[in-house]
């Protein structure tokens, strides 16, 4: 049920002691998430109480290292909320120490330290999600980022996507609808990252629970080209489509340190047009991402089987 | 970050990549200072603008003489360029390179960047220099040479000189060829560049072989550790609003349209400028206003908005997650308020805290167009503005 996380996963935070790390560790207890811990180097030993919004207190441990923080706690997952400047040395970190599973919300991290990441990571086996993404949820059972918990619903379809709020209109519209998700992963708007669309296509590929997919791009980069292709010679479940940028100007960033069409290259049109030749139905605007998946439901006869009931 | 001509030859020449002599002026009487000081036979009179395709447009002159010099400079100074870079509105020159001419032997073309698919830095290289590396691509592409370099142990030796011999660099520059290309990679990895772009390398008659060009381009999300690199910033080069938006970090860029975006999150603001040209609408701007935008910030976003003559009405699109919709709806009240706003506004919430912002929203006072869904908000705000 979902891919990457469950209600079992124990999860430390990485900068649990700034602001943002409080803010989103809190969100994640409310929840529901095994949040066990936290790493602030030179904090070690202390504890952060955390009041929930049901009035109850969490008080979770503090370690100088992630190494010691896995030793006590017994995490296999880390949610890294740290600034730009030392992110990249906290990714290794958590990577070093064996964790399964690390998802970076930070955005800015410099590309080169990102490629250096990539490199270090050859031959190692922890997940990296991001950076620059708002985390991973398996709705009822956990989350770790900081999307709004409250407009997912668990279910069938899996949401995998570049977009932080983009993700969450489409999550929006199929929750509305009755249509649950497995899990939904935030892969993030950087240019190097830890996981592509293909990464996680595959993972949906292999999950029991999940019959569907939607993934949103946007322009910059040919992951969507590479994901589209594997989908067609491995997918087994229908995959929907959205792709962001469709007016955006070449040459230009937008917003996302990936989102730029370069050299002609990473165009929504023609990520569009790959995704349509290789059998994925890309929804022609934002606000049918939700309608046109529930369209491919309908033709393949799994609508009633995608509906939470 | 771009930075000019002028500049990307002195980063390099920090590194020990051959540039040719040279120096910015800002008149006319600088640049035949500068053309004396140099005394070489040979004056290049380059325009300096943050846009490739200069010399087609007339903005790169050789003068063999001091008043040919003076002529020159002249007549690109104030001048606007139009190259297929800049746009048909071109750009203005304010300063321009004085360089000392070089008796080229032949033009090559070496670049690095970082690849994505590779999730790498490459070095590539070509025989066809002077023309556009992607037009190389497009048609010779077994003509592009690249190098994909380890991070953990940077460019090798052996792989410069591989392309040095690909390229066909002559036998006895080789060596300088390589001493060139591995001093490239390291100014390229050590100031955090996107792009480090030698187009063309050259091989002179007396034996040299130096950059004729140079393109810098350096990752943003890197110059906080980069003081140099910022001094380098020419305001005048960027759109206004985008400096004011970057003052209180919002992401904004100016487009061609007449309806105004804010919105929060990178990919929901493309997916909103798609969604009104869909509906027939053009937008004027991409915004992301962010996740943790105050009531300040929002107010700030507005009003660059509004400063775009262009903008005929404004949409407002927030699916709130850190985002809280009693802020933007503060934010946006405020600016209206401050603003006397008259233009069509139509704002459509969603997510944290959403009752409380459009409550706040409808007690305001203010004529604000509520909105249900993105394609509902967009449709309204084409209609208002036609």
């Amino acid at each position: 049920m979902s891919i990457l996380i469950d209600k079992n996963t124990k999860v430390i935070t990485q900068g649990i002691t700034g602001s943002t790390g409080m803010f989103h560790t809190k969100g994640a207890l409310d929840y529901g998430t095994q949040m066990v811990g936290g790493v602030t180097p030179g904090k070690g030993g202390t504890n952060v109480d955390i009041t929930l919004e049901d009035g109850t207190v969490a008080s979770l441990p503090v370690f100088n290292t992630v190494q010691e923080a896995k030793e006590a706690t017994g995490a296999t997952a880390s949610v890294i909320y740290v600034p730009p400047a030392f992110a990249a040395d906290s990714i290794m970190e958590a990577v070093d120490a064996e964790l399964d599973l690390v998802i970076c919300i930070t955005e800015g991290i410099p590309v080169l330290d990102m490629i250096k990441v990539d490199r270090f990571m050859e031959g190692k086996n922890t997940v990296l999600i991001g950076p620059n993404c708002p985390g991973v949820i398996t709705p009822g059972e956990c989350k770790i980022g900081i999307m709004p918990g409250y407009i997912h619903m668990a279910g069938h379809v899996g949401v995998v996507s570049r977009s932080g709020t983009l993700t969450y209109e489409a999550v929006h519209q199929l929750t509305t609808r009755g249509i649950g998700q497995s899990s939904a992963v935030g892969i993030g708007g950087d240019p190097v990252k830890g996981s592509e669309f293909i990464d996680i296509l595959k993972r949906f590929n292999e999950d029991p629970q999940t019959h569907a997919v939607i993934m949103i791009g946007e322009i910059g980069g040919t992951a969507e080209e590479d994901a589209a292709d594997w989908v067609r010679e491995n997918m087994t479940k229908p995959v929907v489509g959205f792709i962001g940028g469709v007016t955006a100007p070449p040459g230009k960033r937008m917003g996302h340190a990936g989102a730029i069409i370069s050299g002609g290259k990473g165009t929504a049109k023609e990520k569009i047009a790959k995704l349509e030749s290789c059998g994925i139905k890309v929804a022609p605007t934002p606000a049918e991402m939700g309608s046109t998946l529930v369209s491919v439901l309908e033709e393949r006869g799994i609508l009633n089987l995608c509906t939470t009931h | 970050m771009n930075i000019h001509e002028y500049q990307g030859k002195e980063v390099l020449k920090q590194y020990g990549v051959t540039v040719p002599n040279g120096k910015v002026a800002y008149t006319v009487d600088e640049a035949v200072a500068a053309a004396e000081a140099l005394g070489s036979p040979v004056t290049v009179v380059k325009a300096q603008i943050h846009a490739g395709g200069r010399g087609k447009a007339g903005g790169v002159k050789v003068a063999k003489s001091t008043d040919e010099v003076r002529a020159y400079a002249s007549e690109i100074l104030g001048k606007v360029l139009v190259t297929h870079q800049t746009g048909p509105e071109g750009k203005e020159v304010k300063r321009l390179l004085i360089e000392e001419g070089c008796d080229i032997r032949k033009e090559y073309y070496v670049g690095v960047v970082v690849d994505r698919a590779t999730g790498r830095v490459v070095m590539m290289a070509s025989e066809e220099g002077g023309t556009e590396i992607e037009e190389v691509a497009e048609a010779t592409p077994e003509k592009i040479f690249k190098e994909i370099i380890d991070p953990a142990i940077g460019l090798q030796v052996f792989q410069a000189r591989k392309l040095a011999y690909s390229i066909q660099i002559p036998n006895e520059l080789v060596n300088k060829a390589v001493k060139f290309m591995l001093a490239l990679y390291t100014a390229f990895v050590e100031k955090d560049c996107s792009i480090a772009e030698i187009n063309p390398l050259v091989v002179t008659g007396d034996g040299n072989v130096i950059a004729l060009d140079a393109k810098l381009n350096f990752d943003s999300n890197a110059l906080f550790r980069h003081k140099d690199i910022l001094e380098l910033r020419d305001l005048d080069e960027e759109d206004e609003k985008e400096i004011e938006a970057s003052k209180y970090d919002l992401s904004y860029i100016a487009l061609d349209g007449n309806i105004g975006c804010m919105v929060n999150g990178a990919g929901l603001a493309m997916a909103t400028m798609d969604i009104i040209k869909y509906y027939g609408g053009d937008p004027a701007n991409f915004l992301d206003v962010g996740g943790g935008a105050t009531t300040e910030k929002v107010t700030e976003a507005f009003k660059i908005i509004l400063s775009d003559a262009k903008v005929a009405g404004i949409f407002v699109n927030i699916f709130g997650g850190i985002m809280r919709c009693d802020v933007i709806a503060n934010g946006v009240v405020e600016a209206a308020k401050q603003l006397g706003l008259t233009k069509p506004l139509v704002v459509r919430l969603e997510g944290t805290n959403v009752e409380l912002g459009k409550r706040i929203l409808g007690e305001s006072g203010l004529n604000i167009v509520p909105a249900d869904s993105m394609a509902d908000g967009a449709q309204k705000i084409v209609a208002l503005v036609k």
